[in-house]
């Protein structure tokens, strides 16, 4: 049966070049992350090694994205679009130097906090389903760092909502009800306002690929695309947890077992923050800079309201989950500041904060261990029983608060310099960028003074604050089989930061090239194959 | 819900929503249709048959882990995209196999599985859910 030929002249919609596998490397991290996690919901009854499926998934992550970050290294971005269909039809994935690397960075963190979970967990190993669960996070975290479109984006936000909300509760304690529901609710509100984004966004511009975005979005009515902005930066603020709407994750984090706060602090959050560099920054700049004035407040009040929220507190997980909140401004004054420099710092910062608030509650984790309690008021003493739990958490503080050589340093001294050069040359000379500078050393000494005094109270202290001065020092039972992993695993982490800080050339030279992609994203609307046609 | 009533019809609702289920999920391809709505009907079948008999019935009946066949299903359809690896073409490129059975063709596509992989999910997790809800004490999900 013959049918004729339609001779309209339809444009090109699939793809015809074949594509070589190599460039599978951008898919096949979620892929594996999604397969692995079905893998270990199957056989949850059967398989009595879950940690060690989910380790060789993770490792094979680690081994494609080492593989995409060299690519992307050497030649620019890559791109894939899904099923054949030429972009903007078909979903793109892309990745630049920023997604890459932090995607990499992402994995490699859930691999140290996969060891480090065992703490958490009794030594009669029960069929749960917490492998599977930080696999499905995994991989919607990778997701959302590599996609190229924002609609994607939305659907990735929507896994780690499932993949953490099945990991908050985990345990089932009543506090962990009453944190996933805060948790749960703020961000499913968060993902609504990014939904209703998209669709005003579709409705004006008629794409959702990013790249294609950019090439259409300065034609658009500026006044809508604003409006679109402010939404978008309204929901990415909320899963970032910036000043204003950061309360719910002060409320939550403290609730889960340490290694799941941990995964949390290391991934969510920073998964917010790079949505607001990708969207903001890179796909809607001229909508960002009619908002430039707004996240120059909210980053101003996130910097110092953040760490003094961690110096009122005295619950040592929500002291942290204060100092990640302060972070998240630092990121938001580089994108305040979308210079070379700002962008630079502001992705390199979330590269730092990927390790270092993993660490931070990591270490915190370990502390509640050995002492037994969650208040700094009933802690006391541990630097007697452990000189190098106390040095670790110093070093995570100093990483934290940006003393120099840690890691914490450098993205604050590229935001430094690129606060004072558009103070000097800036479009308003002067003011915002000196501001913001003055925050972020405010930030950084605020953040010292409540890291010091939860290094005094917990290690320093003879004792709880109770106690006599004149009390011998309390005996700490040591850590023990579990526990001397999860110690490890810390100690890795940590290992990794203060090299990272001694010898910051490597990240330096790749934060100032991939914010060179984002400041100018002509190789990476080509690499999408978006370049050269008029819209 | 115990009524006598209830429980003689219940297997005859339940096989019938079932069947449905799957024709749905199969014509699906070109009509309305399609894994998801064909994995909610197979679901509301399953409560319906939770509610008529117990949790415990319909766990024997099921046999296995309604949370494993949503696991099932996302292999499945993670494996359908896989597959065009080996095609030289991007992530999830459907892959067609026209199979000729006497004088007919039936055609056979990776999109078809990918399809049968969301039926599983829907299946699997609304099952779970309805199992959990329906269940009086709190037994392990």
């Amino acid at each position: 049966m013959a049918t004729p030929t339609p001779t309209t002249d339809l444009p090109q919609a699939m793809i015809e070049a074949m594509t070589p596998a190599a460039d599978w490397v951008i898919v096949l991290p979620i892929v594996f992350g999604l397969m692995g996690a079905a893998a270990l919901l199957t056989m949850r009854r059967s398989n009595s090694t879950p940690l060690l499926v989910a380790l060789a998934v993770v490792f094979a992550i680690i081994a494609c994205e080492v593989t995409l970050l060299l690519r992307v290294l050497a030649d620019g971005p890559v791109s894939m679009t899904m099923g054949k269909w030429l972009p903007p039809f078909g979903i793109s994935l892309t990745a630049d130097i920023f997604s890459a690397a932090f995607a990499l960075g992402a994995a490699v963190v859930t691999a140290i906090v996969l060891v480090y979970a065992e703490i958490d967990r009794g030594d009669a190993q029960e069929a749960d389903t917490f492998h599977a669960m930080v696999l499905l996070l995994l991989a919607g975290v990778t997701g959302a760092f590599l996609t190229g479109d924002l609609f994607n984006l939305y659907v990735w936000f929507e896994v780690m909502l499932i993949a953490s909300f099945g990991l908050i509760v985990f345990g089932g304690r009543p506090i962990q009800l009453d944190g996933a529901v805060k948790y749960g609710f703020l961000n499913f509100l968060a993902t609504t306002f990014f939904l209703l984004a998209l669709g005003l966004l579709y409705g004006l511009l008629g794409t959702v690929n990013m790249a294609d975005i950019m090439r259409v979005a300065p034609a658009a009515n500026p006044a809508a695309m604003a409006g679109v902005a402010a939404l978008l930066l309204l929901a990415f603020g909320m899963k970032a947890a910036a000043f204003p709407v950061n309360a719910w994750l002060p409320a939550s984090y403290h609730t889960p077992p340490a290694s799941v706060s941990a995964l949390f602090a290391g991934l969510l959050t920073k998964v917010g923050a790079y949505a607001m560099l990708r969207a903001l920054v890179a796909v809607l700049p001229g909508s960002r800079d009619l908002l430039e004035p707004v996240m120059a407040m909210i980053a101003i009040s996130t910097l110092v309201i953040g760490p003094l929220g961690a110096i009122a507190e005295t619950n040592l997980r929500r002291a942290v989950g204060f100092i990640v909140i302060g972070g998240i401004g630092t990121i938001m004054a580089g994108l305040s500041m979308p210079s070379l420099l700002g962008v630079a710092g502001a992705g390199l910062y979330i590269f730092h904060a990927l390790f270092t608030m993993t660490a931070l509650y990591m270490i915190a984790g370990l502390v509640e261990k050995r002492t037994g309690a969650t208040d700094s008021r009933q802690m006391g003493g541990l630097y007697a029983a452990s000189g190098s739990i106390s040095v670790i958490f110093l070093v995570l503080v100093l990483a934290a608060a940006g003393v120099p050589p840690f890691l914490g340093f450098w993205p604050k001294l590229l935001l430094l310099e690129a606060g004072f050069s558009q103070g000097a040359t800036g479009p308003a000379p002067g003011t915002v960028g000196v501001v913001l500078v003055i925050a972020l050393l405010v930030n950084a000494v605020l953040t010292l003074i409540a890291g010091a005094r939860l290094w005094g109270h917990i290690f320093w202290r003879s004792g709880p604050i109770d106690a006599a001065p004149s009390d011998a020092p309390r005996l700490l039972a040591p850590l023990t089989g579990r526990g001397r992993v999860g110690y490890a695993a810390t100690a890795v982490l940590t290992a990794l930061i203060v090299v990272a800080g001694l010898w910051p050339e490597p990240v330096m030279q790749g934060a100032r090239l991939a914010a060179g992609d984002i400041v100018d994203p002509a190789r990476y609307v080509e690499a999408v194959g978006l370049a050269g046609e008029t819209p | 819900m115990n009524t006598i009533i209830f429980r003689t019809i219940a297997p005859l609702i339940v096989a019938t929503m079932l069947v449905f289920s799957v024709y749905v999920c199969l014509r699906g391809h070109n009509e309305p249709g399609g894994g998801f709505i064909g994995g909610l009907i197979g679901a509301a079948a399953i409560g319906v048959f939770g509610m008529a008999s117990g949790v415990a019935t319909v766990r024997q009946a099921l046999r296995v882990d309604p949370m494993a066949i949503a696991g099932f299903g996302v292999f499945l359809a993670g494996f359908t995209g896989v597959l065009s690896l080996f095609t030289a073409s991007p992530f999830m490129t459907s892959i067609w196999l026209y199979l000729p059975i006497g004088e007919t063709t039936i055609p056979l596509s990776t999109p078809l599985f990918f399809d049968i992989g969301v039926y599983c999910v829907v299946f699997g997790t609304i099952s779970a859910i309805a199992l959990a809800l329906e269940s009086d004490r709190e037994e392990e999900l």
